[in-house]
């Protein structure tokens, strides 16, 4: 199980997600993981056999090098892609439960479908999508503040002075590599920034696009139910008998209007 | 054999379980097989190499070091991810007796092809089987992470250890490398792990009480 496992696993998301969300992973796959794995391990590969510090002393140089790295940048950015990327997976989830749903529907009722469209955003699998795109800023967010915490503002100097025991005294340490660091450090949380901010659009557009809606379904409502008290029949929708409970079709009202336009029809016209 | 094939294996098994099985798979296989292979293994990469000793004393660090990791936290994560995932072989097995079964007692020629498409519900025999795989999966959890708290006097790693094994002259100082790193993978280890024994235990409490009602 690596990285390319993680890719085959998550390419099936994009079927049910907006175009943010395509160029989303599509950032992380290529900016993150791909860097990650071709440049940044080369980097950080040899973090601890060249850290060097200016004393003989058996142990100085472990007990300074645990201080100064508790956590190393590549296994912090290793977690960080595996807790990004798995929100994505709470979608996949509901929408193979929804087809799970629709496959015993359709064994019951002979052939009519519950769901027209399964991945259609309608309904509880917009929540989900919208929980997952919090998780996702969340978990980037709040990995990019840990690791701001632990190294002081991404800031990799190229000498620390130590003086931990068993260290005699002050001693001077050196990082491998530091301004190469520096620069893929600095890649890794500009990318993970405009992930988050990614993120952020698309939840934007999302509830926007919802709100939209709403507001144009508000108005048509209305103008339907001033028909409707105004007998004006040729304007007002047909009474359907059939409830429908798929809130993946095209729908001009919203059930609960629907229902009390109806209702108020009856009793005007007694 | 690697970790991707017993992925496969598996997820065939998987079709059979419920959603709950279906969520600790996924668990089992992304916060723990992949963080083991990707993060958990280069961190205790070079733990031999940089274990130091204040002594000149050859021997004494090897020693030393036999003394304080008998087994590394490593090998003891790999056997327990393949001990944890044993037990859903099981339930694929049993699933494909049923479907060669099944297919000699039909008295109509159906394809093994259709039989092993279909999923069978969970009663029975079957559902024995799943609850046995269960208990398993429970008792290999926590046997290993008992032995992981025995084996390192609990969950943290200390910078320092004192030695005193022959050939070292007298009690001798011993570095170990990344204690802190490795302390956090193996809170993060042991972390995981409980979450799937709560996933098997609702599992096991589930179908338990799916059966009592029915």
């Amino acid at each position: 199980m690596n990285w390319s496992g993680l890719e085959s696993l998550l390419s099936g998301v994009n079927k049910y997600s907006t175009a943010f969300g395509r160029i989303w992973l599509s950032m992380v796959f290529v900016f993150r993981v791909m860097v990650f794995v071709v440049a940044a391990q080369r980097v950080w590969g040899d973090e601890n056999k060249d850290f060097v510090c200016n004393t003989r002393q058996p142990g100085c140089t472990n007990i300074c090098y645990d201080h100064i790295f508790p956590i190393s940048h590549i296994r912090l950015w290793a977690l960080q892609l595996i807790f990004v990327t798995c929100p994505s997976l709470m979608v996949m989830a509901h929408v193979k439960y929804r087809e799970g749903k629709d496959k015993k529907y359709v064994e019951l009722h002979h052939g009519s479908h519950l769901y027209v469209n399964p991945g259609k955003k309608r309904g509880g699998l917009w929540w989900t999508y919208l929980l997952s795109l919090v998780f996702k800023a969340g978990f980037d967010t709040s990995f990019l503040y840990i690791l701001y915490r632990i190294y002081h503002g991404y800031d990799l100097p190229r000498l620390s002075k130590c003086s931990l025991d068993p260290c005699p005294n002050t001693v001077d340490c050196f990082i491998s590599r530091p301004t190469e660091k520096k620069i893929f450090m600095l890649f890794m949380v500009v990318s993970s920034a405009l992930c988050i901010f990614m993120c952020i659009c698309e939840m934007i557009y999302l509830i926007g696009k919802r709100i939209t809606k709403l507001m144009r379904v508000r108005q048509e409502n209305e103008r339907l139910l001033f028909a409707e008290q105004h007998e004006l029949a040729i304007m007002a929708p047909p009474r359907t008998q059939y409830r429908k409970t798929d809130p993946t079709a095209e729908s001009q009202m919203s059930l609960n209007r629907r229902e009390k336009v109806r209702e108020a029809g009856v009793t005007t016209t007694l | 054999m690697s970790w991707p094939a017993l992925y496969t294996q598996l997820v065939g098994a998987n079709r059979h379980s419920t959603s709950l099985g279906k969520v600790w798979l996924s668990v089992l296989f992304i916060f723990r097989v992949m963080v083991l292979v990707v993060a958990a293994e280069s961190v205790w990469g070079d733990e031999q190499s940089d274990f130091t000793c204040n002594t000149l004393q050859p021997g004494c660090e090897n020693v030393c070091y036999d003394q304080f990791f008998p087994v590394s936290h490593i090998r003891l994560w790999c056997l327990q991810l393949l001990f944890v995932s044993t037990p859903t072989l099981l339930v694929a097995m049993y699933v494909a007796f049923r479907n060669h079964r099944d297919k000699k007692r039909l008295l109509q020629e159906v394809e093994l092809e259709t039989l092993k498409r279909r999923r069978l519900p969970i009663a029975g025999a079957l559902w024995w089987t799943y609850a046995c795989s269960l208990v398993f999966r429970l008792l290999f959890e926590g046997g290993f992470m008992y032995a992981l708290y025995v084996v390192y006097d609990g969950f943290h790693m200390p910078r320092l250890v004192q030695c005193d094994q022959w050939p070292c002259p007298n009690l001798v100082d011993c570095f170990i490398s990344r204690p802190t790193e490795k302390t956090i993978f193996t809170v993060f280890m042991a972390t995981a792990s409980s979450i799937c024994m709560v996933l098997n235990m609702a599992e096991l409490a589930y179908i338990i009480a799916k059966a009592v009602t029915r």
